[in-house]
């Protein structure tokens, strides 16, 4: 027993310790990198590294496109999976079990592959460079529309959708009056888990965007692919463009894991 | 009548934006690859001419090609197989009551919550040659400095440990959620008949989660093989020279994913043809090695470890 703790502390000390590394390195002057032993504990440098991370990128900019795009995927796919999870776990149609199992089967294809073409399709759209090329391909996906599928499924009395119909609801009333509010503890979830990816999503933007027009991930990786390896420059960017949503998680995170091992199970 | 049409209709609208959506941006440009990847097409040329499949024997033909097929398979064997036996016994070890869970089970995801740009720029400075942490530490045991960028071991290595680092406990979380779905009584059972902790995960947990093992086996392995944004990032930020593409100036952890970018949008060329070709094999090659590794998967019985 005391080895099972020793053995988790250990890996919990191994997930963490690189991300609190990071923030020593970004808190530091580059020479202080070359000291041996390396620094351990945080310096007083950061907030003058943050400045110049703002001067050598534009991460304000950056940072109001990856709200936006983030933001606006994760409401989207909130509404359009909580829909669709709807009209699998509750209504009949003729097709339902078929078009959920296609549904679960797009989650296997290694859509990275049709990259080229994608990005052919947003030239044609003229959709290069701007942020609908990330946010319109990502309104919904198949993930939301399962793990809502299995939540509704569990978590929505059919009595409760009866009842509605005897009132007079309409498909689309007994959506907005009855299933919304039953939904929203695992759309928060799934929202949650959305925007986080989205913030995350690093090879797409930079094949679609300019580095004039960026998002946080994209700015981020031209700090760190200058000539000169200016590591604290690049360490500070990613303190202040990702450990934000790491406190969120932390925060958070009991919910979070709860919808990623509900999930899971069935999958 | 408005109520038959409302209850037919409506739930085919209900789904239709999951299922448009992918048509158009999921299913459309993986097929239209196989059509590009059959023509000398360019960005920037006007006409596109058939060359049947010229593009794929070129591609045969191509040293590159193969070496980044090589070490896409490096990599993901090296990121892959350690990462699901830990994974599957540090969610044995949370399987339990036990204090902390919930600490536990946050900081284990927590890598996975932190970006891919953060993880590559993160390590690479751990991985640095001069003043890296982990050469540091290794001179203790009188290792030398390792230029873990430089060499194609060494470099898999370190690819590998981010890659690692980033979704081990994420699937550890996924085989901990199977793992509370088998009865309490079996391995009450076993406790009594003085079955050992590691007999009990290999006698009952194994066998019982094997179909959520071979899902993780199969998402990891169609993972594995796209592997881009690491060896790009990678490449650009140990500061070993070489393109955004190349994987290391000597192309030494040039993945297939980062081939095809490297093609298409990185070349002076952006020969669209060529890099869809590579972007139809690299599909067919992730189809095979998932279903080889499917195979082993269903067959493997308990004796997982």
């Amino acid at each position: 027993m005391r080895l099972r703790y020793l053995t988790l502390t250990a890996v919990a000390f191994f997930s963490a310790f690189p991300l609190y590394y990071s923030v020593v390195v970004a808190s530091r002057h580059n020479s202080a990198l070359a000291e041996v032993p390396p620094p351990l504990i945080p310096g007083g440098n950061f907030f003058a590294n943050v400045a110049r991370v703002f001067d050598t990128v534009p991460f304000g900019l950056a940072l109001v496109n990856s709200v936006i795009v983030a933001g606006s995927i994760s409401i989207a796919v909130m509404f359009f999976s909580t829909l669709a999870g709807f009209a699998f776990a509750k209504l009949t149609f003729r097709g339902r079990n078929i078009m959920l199992v296609i549904t679960v089967a797009t989650m296997m294809v290694p859509a990275q592959l049709g990259i080229i073409p994608l990005y052919m399709l947003m030239v044609k759209l003229e959709w290069t460079g701007t942020t609908y090329a990330l946010i319109v391909p990502a309104l919904v996906n198949a993930f939301g529309v399962f793990f809502m599928t299995q939540y509704l499924s569990r978590a929505l009395p059919t009595e409760l959708l009866e009842a509605g119909r005897v009132d007079g609801c309409s498909t689309w009333g007994l959506f907005w009056h009855v299933v919304l509010p039953a939904a929203r503890p695992a759309a928060a979830v799934l929202g949650m888990l959305t925007f986080m990816s989205a913030w995350n999503d690093y090879f797409w933007p930079l094949v679609v965007l300019n580095p004039d027009n960026p998002t946080v991930q994209v700015a981020l990786s031209t700090l760190a692919s200058g000539y000169v390896n200016d590591y604290v420059l690049g360490l500070a960017g990613t303190a202040i463009g990702t450990l934000p949503l790491v406190a969120v998680f932390a925060l958070f995170g009991k919910q979070i894991i709860g919808g990623i091992m509900q999930g899971a199970v069935k999958g | 009548m408005r109520h038959t049409l409302d209850m037919r209709v409506s739930p085919y609208a209900y789904v239709a934006p999951f299922f448009l959506l992918f048509c158009a941006f999921g299913l459309f440009p993986l097929v239209y690859t196989a059509w590009v990847s059959l023509h000398e097409w360019t960005l920037l040329s006007d006409t596109q001419e058939f060359v049947g499949l010229g593009n794929y024997s070129t591609l045969l033909a191509d040293e590159y090609f193969w070496n980044a097929t090589f070490n896409t398979l490096s990599i993901g064997v090296l990121s892959t197989v350690p990462q699901l036996a830990l994974a599957i016994w540090l969610a044995h070890l949370l399987n339990r009551r036990l204090r902390f869970q919930t600490l536990f089970r946050i900081s284990l995801l927590l890598p996975n919550v932190t970006s891919v740009v953060a993880v590559v720029v993160i390590f690479s400075q751990l991985f640095g040659r001069d003043f890296g942490l982990i050469n540091w530490m290794l001179s203790w045991f009188g290792v030398g400095h390792i230029d873990w960028a430089a060499g194609t071991a060494t470099s898999h290595v370190a690819l590998s440990v981010m890659i690692m680092w980033r979704w081990t406990g994420y699937n550890a979380l996924i085989f901990l959620a199977a793992m509370q779905a088998v009865p309490r009584e079996l391995y009450e059972a076993a406790t009594l008949d003085g079955a050992s902790n590691l007999t009990q995960l290999r006698r009952i947990t194994i066998p019982m989660i094997r179909p959520t093992i071979i899902f993780v086996v199969i998402v990891s392995t169609i993972g594995a093989m796209q592997i881009i944004a690491e060896p790009m990032l990678f490449g650009q930020s140990s500061g070993g020279g070489g393109g955004i593409a190349t994987g290391g100036p000597d192309r030494q952890f040039q993945t297939l994913a980062l081939f095809v970018y490297e093609q298409g949008f990185a070349n002076s060329t952006f020969d669209f043809g060529y890099a869809s070709a590579a972007s139809w094999l690299m599909f067919v090659a992730v189809v095979v090695v998932a279903g080889i590794n499917f195979l082993i998967t269903r067959r493997v019985k308990g004796g997982l470890v």
